[in-house]
């Protein structure tokens, strides 16, 4: 598979970064179409396939490696993007691609997140937020209300304030902080695109109902909105703007300027030279 | 009348200059031809605390702490009570001491060791910018008889940046030393130096894995620091720099054993280095390693535990979680260094067993190898290499099978950049093609695969150190070898033959090259460094030990002596 070099040959489908692999979701799930939105967003880019990795932890959502075409590691539970950037800082020509959800990335993953944020290597991290832990059955997650009372593991509710993934990414220094929705695949792609597109690291918020434990999200269609501001690269200003949004703006947030992080080396001595500095 | 060994511990709160008086000692000791080993007792404290610097000198190749010290050098008596324990002395000993610093320690005293003075504080304090430790290290040169000129190559060495005064001072104060100690005859005065053979280096087992990772062909570590294994990190950190590779520093232990396994999916091979405490937080993701098949070193410096423990000093408590402490069946390399010069071959082969195997390697080396200096004859170039199988013929849309059930059990790899070896490798139970699979003949099929590639690999003679013969044997690991050759020597010197066995591969077993190293032994001592004897139990659910066997097992932070296991030997024979 090559990708389009002029309008007159057909560039990569999003078909092509699809693999034959049924996923494990439930009917109606908005995993299902956040996919549909990374693939086309790959598509859109014309990654090359071999040079593309994607990584993602343990839940719903991380299971996306095994439905793409591309290279994919499946690690452990919040780990996904300390290992995506070990992968991008020793490859920096790949493109890497993080995948995971809300419990994996804020929960048990959420030094990871903090750090992965300040540290802006440059790769992409989409979050599928659902509010709860769905492979486990109905959990509360980090980002859930502190008054559902769904879970039999908090029958009280957690009783906790949630957590607000974007003001945290911008709170820890991301250079690239978005939100979308997943009933809408063609925006996810295009923030998809951006965010692969724009230096340093990227976090794509996504609302992804989960209409098994979550059905009220089904609702989130009519809640969600344009965001309605142009981006900006001024953290502050973000960051003042998405303190007054409701969690429920669509849109880019901050595309800022940092440099992203990629130690250079290279190969200026030989093992022996450094050996002789043992020598009596 | 000459002696073969002299031990002498250099004592003073941190600030007085033991440590740097000793790693000047153990340097100039090696520009004039004897052999060394240098090992430091600390506390926690970083600045101000009790320190003493422990070097042993001889003619010969030193291979562990001395069996008692011939000489301390105090600058002073600060909390040396904390570690008097690792301070055997006897009424041969004997103890130089400043009376402005008071009198020597009763829990010192009481072993009858000879008490010589040495006004240290007002000597030093004579001469403009005038150091203890400077008169402490010439009083030690005048006793053990060690050349001028070897001191004056390391003073330039350590002080030419500093200038003509810092230099003069140096000098002033060795010489203002030496020249109390001249006349004394303490018998003290170590043999001739022996200056054939091989070039010699200088270096500490923390050294000595780093160059190992290099040697190996690492080029990424994720790093965390955590004391004893810090020393490891920051020689990687310039030195794979310029040999092309890269170091980052982590956020914690999660993410450098996360961050190794991804550069090493990549293609990359890759090490990271810790403590116990760090181990633990690995073990899910060296798990993970297991599963996905994906190469990966961990060098343990183990200390005193559990729990924060005892973070400066030794121990080989660590064993356990090293062989036992992943969850579900994963199995694993599992590698010992078994002196300070061999953390060097040792590391470097578990690079290449871990490339070669596609599975993690856990390299457990010990605070006592790790962060003591010792001067080696330069150790023998090893051939081993990172060398991962890859995987060819990829030319075929989705019928590359990364875990392919091969006879070896190791299947080709693809690695990002190979058109057509796309997959995902995943911690899941998965079927030959990396997709998911919970099915039973899935799992048993690759649970057979992950074993077999390290049950089936053959590890060649590297598997142990197998010494000597006779019908009674040590058979021991890590940082208790050394102490256990001497002894065994000993043995041997007084006319009984005795075998050593240190076993470099802890996992996988190797039942058959063990049984064969101890054909006609009728006697086995087992010796080691913890309060539970884990090595005992290890070897006895694996081996078949022959004849009586006994256990020399005892926790950190005391140093395994040869006195201790020659006089062991003696009462089993």
């Amino acid at each position: 598979m090559d990708t389009h070099l002029t309008d007159d040959v057909v560039g990569p489908l999003p078909g092509d970064y699809k693999s034959d692999v049924k996923p494990i979701w439930c009917p109606g799930c908005g995993d299902y179409s956040v996919l549909a939105g990374i693939t086309r967003a790959m598509a859109t880019m014309g990654l090359e396939r071999k040079d593309t990795v994607v990584v993602s932890g343990i839940g719903c959502s991380s299971r996306i490696p095994a439905y793409t075409s591309v290279y994919g590691y499946h690690t452990v539970h919040g780990r996904s993007l300390a290992v995506a950037s070990g992968v991008k800082l020793a490859r920096p020509e790949l493109n890497v691609l993080i995948f995971g959800g809300d419990g994996d990335g804020f929960s048990i993953g959420g030094n990871h997140f903090l750090h992965a944020c300040r540290r802006n290597v440059d790769m992409t991290y989409i979050v599928m937020d659902n509010q709860v832990y769905g492979m486990t059955k109905g959990q509360a997650s980090p980002t859930t209300e502190a008054d559902w009372c769904e879970s039999k593991l908090t029958p009280e509710g957690p009783g906790v304030n949630p957590i607000q993934p974007v003001a945290l990414a911008l709170a820890c220094g991301a250079n690239f902080v978005a939100r979308g929705f997943s009933n809408n695949p063609n925006e996810v792609a295009r923030l998809i695109v951006e965010g692969v597109r724009h230096p340093g690291f990227s976090v794509i918020h996504i609302l992804s109902p989960c209409v098994t434990f979550r059905p009220e999200q089904r609702n989130w269609k009519s809640t969600v909105h344009p965001y309605g501001r142009e981006p900006t690269d001024d953290p502050n200003e973000a960051m003042r703007a998405v303190l007054e949004d409701d969690g429920f703006g669509l849109g880019i947030f901050l595309a800022g300027n940092r440099r992203p992080f990629q130690p250079e080396s290279a190969a200026t001595r030989s093992i022996a030279q450094i050996e002789e500095g043992f020598a009596v | 009348m000459t002696v073969d060994s002299v031990t002498i511990a250099l004592v003073g709160s941190g600030g007085a200059g033991a440590m740097t008086a000793g790693q000047m000692l153990l340097d100039a000791a090696a520009n004039v031809g004897w052999y060394g080993l240098m090992s430091r007792t600390t506390g926690p404290q970083i600045r101000g605390g009790e320190a003493a610097a422990l070097v042993r000198l001889s003619p010969t190749p030193v291979h562990g702490p001395g069996d008692r010290f011939d000489l301390i050098v105090a600058f002073d008596w600060q909390n040396v009570e904390r570690f008097a324990a690792e301070l055997p002395l006897s009424d041969k000993s004997v103890i130089i001491t400043d009376p402005s610093q008071g009198e020597v320690p009763a829990v010192l005293a009481a072993s009858g060791a000879r008490q010589v003075e040495l006004p240290i504080k007002e000597l030093a304090g004579r001469i403009p910018s005038g150091r203890v430790n400077m008169v402490g290290l010439g009083a030690v040169a005048a006793i053990v008889g060690l050349p001028r000129a070897g001191i004056d190559a390391v003073i330039q060495k350590a002080l030419g940046k500093k200038g003509d005064a810092a230099i003069q001072a140096s000098n002033a104060g060795i010489d203002a030393g030496t020249k109390e100690a001249a006349g004394w005859n303490l018998g003290l005065e170590l043999a001739a130096p022996n200056k054939e053979g091989a070039t010699r280096w200088n270096i500490s087992g923390n050294e000595a894995a780093g160059l190992g990772a290099l040697k190996g062909g690492v080029k990424f570590c994720a790093a965390y620091p955590i004391t004893p294994a810090t020393e490891i990190l920051e020689w990687l950190a310039p030195n794979l720099a310029k040999t092309g590779g890269k170091l980052v520093q982590a956020e914690d232990e999660l993410a450098s054993i996360a961050m190794c396994l991804g550069a090493s999916f990549s293609g990359v091979p890759s090490i990271t280095a810790t403590a116990g405490p760090g181990l633990s937080l690995m073990t899910e993701c060296i798990g993970l390693g297991v599963a996905s098949e994906t190469p990966v070193v961990i060098v343990d410096v183990q200390r005193g535990g559990p729990s924060t423990g005892i973070p400066t000093k030794s121990e080989q408590s660590d064993l356990n979680i090293a062989v036992y402490g992943l969850h579900g069946d994963a199995p694993h390399l599992v590698v010992g260094p078994t002196s300070i010069a061999d953390c060097l071959f040792t590391t470097q082969w578990a690079v290449h067993l871990a490339e070669a195997l596609q599975t993690p390697a856990i390299v457990l080396s010990d605070q006592a190898m790790g962060q003591s200096r010792a001067i080696v004859d330069k150790p023998a170039d090893a051939p081993h290499k990172a060398n991962r199988l890859l995987a060819t013929d990829l030319g075929g849309e989705a019928t590359y099978k990364r875990y392919a059930n091969t006879e070896s059990g190791v299947s080709p790899a693809a690695i990002p950049g190979m058109a057509g070896g796309e997959h995902t490798a995943d911690g899941l139970e998965h079927a030959e093609n990396a997709l998911p699979s919970s099915q039973a003949s899935d799992h048993q099929k690759q649970l057979d695969k992950r074993l077999r590639k390290l049950t089936s690999h053959d590890y060649g003679d590297a598997w142990a150190d197998v010494e000597g013969e006779g019908e009674i044997a040590v058979v021991t690991w890590g940082s208790a070898t050394g102490p256990s050759r001497e002894a065994v020597r000993r043995l041997e010197a007084a006319g009984t033959k005795a075998r050593l066995v240190a076993i470099r591969l802890i996992s996988p077993v190797q039942p058959a090259k063990l049984a064969a190293a101890l054909d006609g032994v009728s006697k086995v001592l087992v010796v080691e460094q913890t309060h539970g004897a884990q090595f005992h139990k290890f070897l006895r659910g694996h081996y078949d030990l022959p004849g009586a066997v006994s256990v020399f097992s005892r926790p950190g932070p005391l140093p395994i002596r040869a006195r201790e296991v020659h006089e062991t030997l003696l009462s089993l024979i």
